[in-house]
């Protein structure tokens, strides 16, 4: 960015990379019957940018998220997601296969509950190493050592490895399912309600380990929460849902210090106290 | 609607065809075989009959042999290498009944082999068919239950799965200890389950001359593999796939590299170690080889007592 | 010396032999009548017949007969028989509206058009063992009445008429109707498949996750709505002659369940449907059924699966008897080659284990040594 202020030139043309969006939702609607889950939402998310998306339960939040990341089936919109090679794809036009491995390889998912994330019976090693194996990897060894890798980022010990996650505390599985997505070096990755079953104290040490992997790895993220606390620590920008529509979007800090829809101002100064 | 008619009971309430299916169901059976030759390694859906043996005990085998059986067949039985263990007794009878065709015990002579466990020890050749009988006919169910995701993990080419269990075995054991059904990859593309043989027999399978036909009768799968195909054994690149490795030769016909079921002789420890494929110990033993024990006969009990000191 | 085994013929031929002798059982005492099993064990006949999805009682009794009395064995003797007859045809949907009814019973209606009718049942009788039984004393003709000639109408109709329960699901007409014996299982499974196989599903198996939604396992909250048995025409369409013929006529028991009621916003709350149909006289089956059947539908009715009996592949693929008979009693058969490959490496493992203690062991001791030198 500050290349491109410098040069003062268009900055398509110096950073081409960074100067498109990485994901492009564009009017996304998922209608349950006739109630609606989410309605005409759009955004986009650019290279290495956090997104939060909050409300309260209810609010369409989790509908949305499961859109954006293929999980279901949107009624009607679109999402398109820039690949590796800069070639912009519409995920629901992909064939399945692809958008698969997609799934396993450039994203990733973290979700509320470890247990929905995780293969409680095998052990921690094979847990981190099973994307790698998936896309084709298969030495023993190396997997093994890139297991151990991840495990000690996310602040998991090397005598650990072995262990089935069911011998984990919570916290200790979140970190673990963290490493098993991030393994492959995703590009997005989808996190549902991270700190949601979490003691106070886990959830800030968990945050901060979230923070800085996020930094150091560059992560584009879509985080679902209904805690702007987490909204507040993780995010740059950020979108309050209600009823399934979009409330008010913006600069997460904008957004909080000075929310402009009624909604958001009542959300507000009812909850957040960082 | 000749061949048991006049075998069947007194009353005359029931009659069977030729090799007992009806033609239409043979003719449906030879349809899932071709696709399945077709597509090596993947398992075909066909409908499976209710067959006059249970579940579980060669209906998918005996429905395949049944389906391609002509009158000129020359029929092998075996059950675990052996051709009069009870099961393919019962199977050999029940063909000779419902088709009378020739049966053999000499792996050469015959034209279709039904085998439960094992692949003979005698290569085989062109023009012959090995027909295994399969329990369980896919690789991925005991690491995924549901049959909706495991068709959709083969048609995506899903196998990473296969590969945590590998791994799951190393890291626990400090190496792969899956000792038979071990899973193969066919032809570059299906991983598939090779039926409870000992893995001793994969490599037999990798390009094989003859023809490979796998039957699944509870499941209601059919797969195979044509001759010539590649079938490799999943492995890791430090840790590859190796067959078992006895100590010593089969005490009756003196033959190695061949696998051996293991005999207790006593009640104090001591052992034996004879050819699973009965039939190829006997003809080498009609060839004149000699193994320890028909060698030495009188020092059978100190022969066994030594090997249990050592072992 | 040591003898590979043979024999395996031989002893297969005797083994049969006496399974002849044991089954005729005493020479002395004469020997069971096809007609005694299916005029006196006929609720034994009819459970073969379903569950052997073939009708025909005769060869059900003989079945019995030389299965010496195992249900299961005589339905596998019968599946297997029937699966060697060729298919002609498919009969009409049967009307079992016009059933004409030995029995008749609505839990929900007090009265209703056609009356309930309780028929040959064992429900309030005492279960006292009766010694009489034990001889051939006679028994006293069954009163019969006038036929009141009153057509018996179907409780889920009165229900239907008033849209108090859900239309049966519509058939798509010009779909075939699935026959499981013809087609390869699939997931997920129609209606029609479903219904087909819990028919000749084992009643036990049916009985027992039936009870577990009972006791809060995907509780449905249901009504007997109607239980009725007895005789329908089997009609065919011959096409040479262009109408429909009936070419004899079977028993049957159905048993329609009617469940918990929901509603959405496009359609308003009624009840919806369990639906058993049976073979000869099978009233506990097909109870059995009509519980299993509605909580199959759960994904249908936006339910959760959070129960066994909801799980389709768990249900369907596990309630033939036949086939988990056989795969059980399988284990019987020999193993020892694979054994053989589990023995080697299970010492081997033991070996490394062993060995690996006696490493450690060794360690310790060397720095406890070193320790003491140190001292």
């Amino acid at each position: 960015m500050s290349l491109s202020e410098t040069l003062d030139a268009p900055a398509d043309e110096i950073a081409p990379a960074a100067s498109k969006p990485l994901l492009s939702v564009n009017q996304l609607t998922r209608v349950y019957g006739s109630r609606i889950g989410c309605a005409d939402v759009s955004f986009d998310l650019w290279p290495g940018e956090v997104l939060a998306i909050v409300g309260e339960s209810g609010s369409g939040k989790t509908t949305l998220l499961n859109c954006i990341s293929s999980r279901m089936t949107p009624t009607c919109g679109t999402v398109h997601y820039r690949m590796r090679d800069g070639a912009s794809a519409d995920i629901y036009k992909m064939a399945e296969a692809e958008r698969r491995y997609l799934m396993r390889t450039d994203w990733g998912f973290v979700h509320q509950n470890p247990i929905d994330g995780l293969r409680m019976t095998v052990s921690a090693g094979a847990n981190v190493g099973e994307r790698l194996m998936a896309v084709g990897n298969r030495h023993y060894g190396n997997i093994r050592n890139t297991a151990i890798e991840w495990l000690s980022r996310v602040e998991i010990g090397e005598d650990r490895v072995d262990d089935q996650p069911r011998t984990f505390s919570g916290g200790m599985r979140q970190r673990l399912q963290i490493a098993r997505n991030l393994v492959t070096e995703p590009r997005l990755v989808f996190m549902d309600e991270p700190t949601g079953g979490l003691d106070v104290s886990v959830q800030a040490r968990l945050l901060d380990l979230l923070r800085g992997l996020v930094s150091d790895l560059g992560l584009a993220v879509v985080v679902v929460t209904h805690d702007l606390a987490v909204a507040r620590l993780l995010s740059d920008r950020m979108i309050v849902m209600k009823e399934g529509r979009v409330i008010e979007a913006g600069l997460t800090d904008r957004v909080l210090d000075d929310p402009r829809a009624p909604y958001t101002q009542l959300l507000v100064s009812s909850i957040l106290q960082v | 609607m000749n061949a048991l008619t006049q075998d069947t009971s007194s009353q005359n309430l029931a009659s069977y065809n030729f090799a007992y299916l009806d033609e239409q169901t043979k003719r449906m059976i030879r349809r899932a075989i071709l696709k399945g030759i077709a597509i090596p390694g993947y398992q075909v859906p066909f409908a499976s009959r209710e067959m006059p043996m249970p579940y579980g005990w060669g209906t998918g085998g005996v429905q395949v042999t049944a389906a391609i059986i002509g009158r000129d067949d020359v029929l092998k039985v075996i059950d675990q290498g052996a051709d009069d263990t009870t099961n393919a007794v019962s199977i050999r009878a029940f063909f000779a009944k419902t088709a009378g065709v020739v049966t053999t015990t000499a792996t050469p002579d015959a034209t279709i082999i039904q085998t439960r466990h094992r692949i003979p020890e005698t290569p085989l050749t062109e023009g012959q068919v090995l027909v295994y009988q399969v329990p369980i006919p896919e690789p991925l169910r005991f690491l995924e239950p549901r049959e909706t995701e495991t068709r959709k993990m083969h048609a995506l080419e899903e196998y990473g799965l296969m590969h945590v269990k590998l791994y799951e075995d190393i890291a626990r054991n400090g190496h792969i200890a899956t000792t038979y059904a071990y899973p193969v990859k066919v032809e570059g593309r299906y991983v598939m389950d090779p039926s409870p043989t000992p893995k001793f027999d994969n490599p037999k399978m990798h390009r094989s001359e003859t023809l490979q036909l796998f039957g699944a009768g509870r499941e209601k799968r059919i797969y195979a593999i044509p001759p010539h195909t590649e079938v490799v054994s999943l492995d890791f690149e430090d840790h590859p796939f190796e067959i078992q490795h006895f100590d010593q030769p089969c005490a009756m016909c003196g033959a190695e590299q061949v696998y051996l079921d293991e005999v207790v002789l006593d009640d104090k420890g001591g052992r034996m170690f004879v050819c699973s494929d009965t039939h190829y110990c006997e003809s080498r033993r009609a060839d004149g080889h000699c193994g320890a024990l028909l060698g030495d006969e009188p020092g059978l009990g100190a022969e066994a007592n030594t090997r249990k000191e050592a072992m | 010396m040591y003898v590979a085994v043979k024999g395996g013929e031989a002893a297969i031929a005797n083994a049969h032999r006496l399974l002849a002798a044991r089954r005729r059982g005493d020479a002395n005492v004469p020997g069971l009548t096809l007609e005694q099993i299916a005029g006196q064990l006929s609720l034994a006949v009819d459970r073969v017949m379903g569950e052997g999805s073939l009708y025909d009682p005769e060869l059900a009794a003989l079945a019995i007969k030389q299965a010496r009395g195992d249900l299961i064995e005589a339905v596998f003797l019968l599946r297997a028989y029937r699966t060697t007859l060729p298919r002609f045809g498919h009969s009409e949907p049967m009307d079992t509206g016009r059933m004409v009814v030995e029995r008749r019973i609505s839990a929900i209606y007090k009265d209703l058009p056609g009356g309930q009718l309780l028929g040959p049942t064992f429900d309030y009788t005492h279960r006292l063992l009766d010694p009489e039984l034990a001889g051939d004393a006679p028994v006293d003709a069954p009163e019969t009445g006038e036929d009141a000639n009153e057509r018996v109408v179907r409780v889920s109709d009165i229900l239907g008429d008033e849209g108090l329960i859900e239309d049966d699901p519509l058939a798509d007409a010009s779909r075939p109707v699935a026959d499981i014996t013809r087609t390869p299982t699939e997931y997920p499974m129609d209606r029609d498949a479903r219904l087909q196989t819990l028919a000749r599903g084992d009643e036990g198996f049916l009985l027992a996750l039936a009870y577990s939604t009972q006791r809060g396992y995907a509780r449905s909250h249901p009504f007997v709505g109607e239980i009725r048995i007895g005789e329908v025409d089997v009609e065919v369409m011959i096409p040479e002659l262009g109408f429909t013929v009936a070419i004899g006529r079977v028993k049957l028991t159905e048993c329609q369940m009617v469940n918990q009621f929901q509603g959405s916003a496009k359609a308003p709350p009624q009840f919806t449907r369990g639906y058993g149909l049976v073979f000869g006289h099978a009233e506990r089956k097909a109870m059995a059924m009509s519980l299993c059947d509605r909580a199959l539908r759960a994904s249908e009715l936006g339910e959760d699966i959070v129960a066994p009996a909801q799980d389709e592949e768990f249900v369907l693929s596990h309630c033939d008897n036949v086939q988990a008979t056989g795969f059980v009693e399988h284990l019987k058969l020999p193993h020892y080659v694979d054994f053989q490959a589990e023995l080697d490496l299970v010492r081997r493992m033991r070996a490394e284990h062993f060995e690996a203690a006696t490493k450690a062991a060794d360690e310790t001791a060397a720095t406890d040594d070193t320790m003491e030198a140190a001292e």
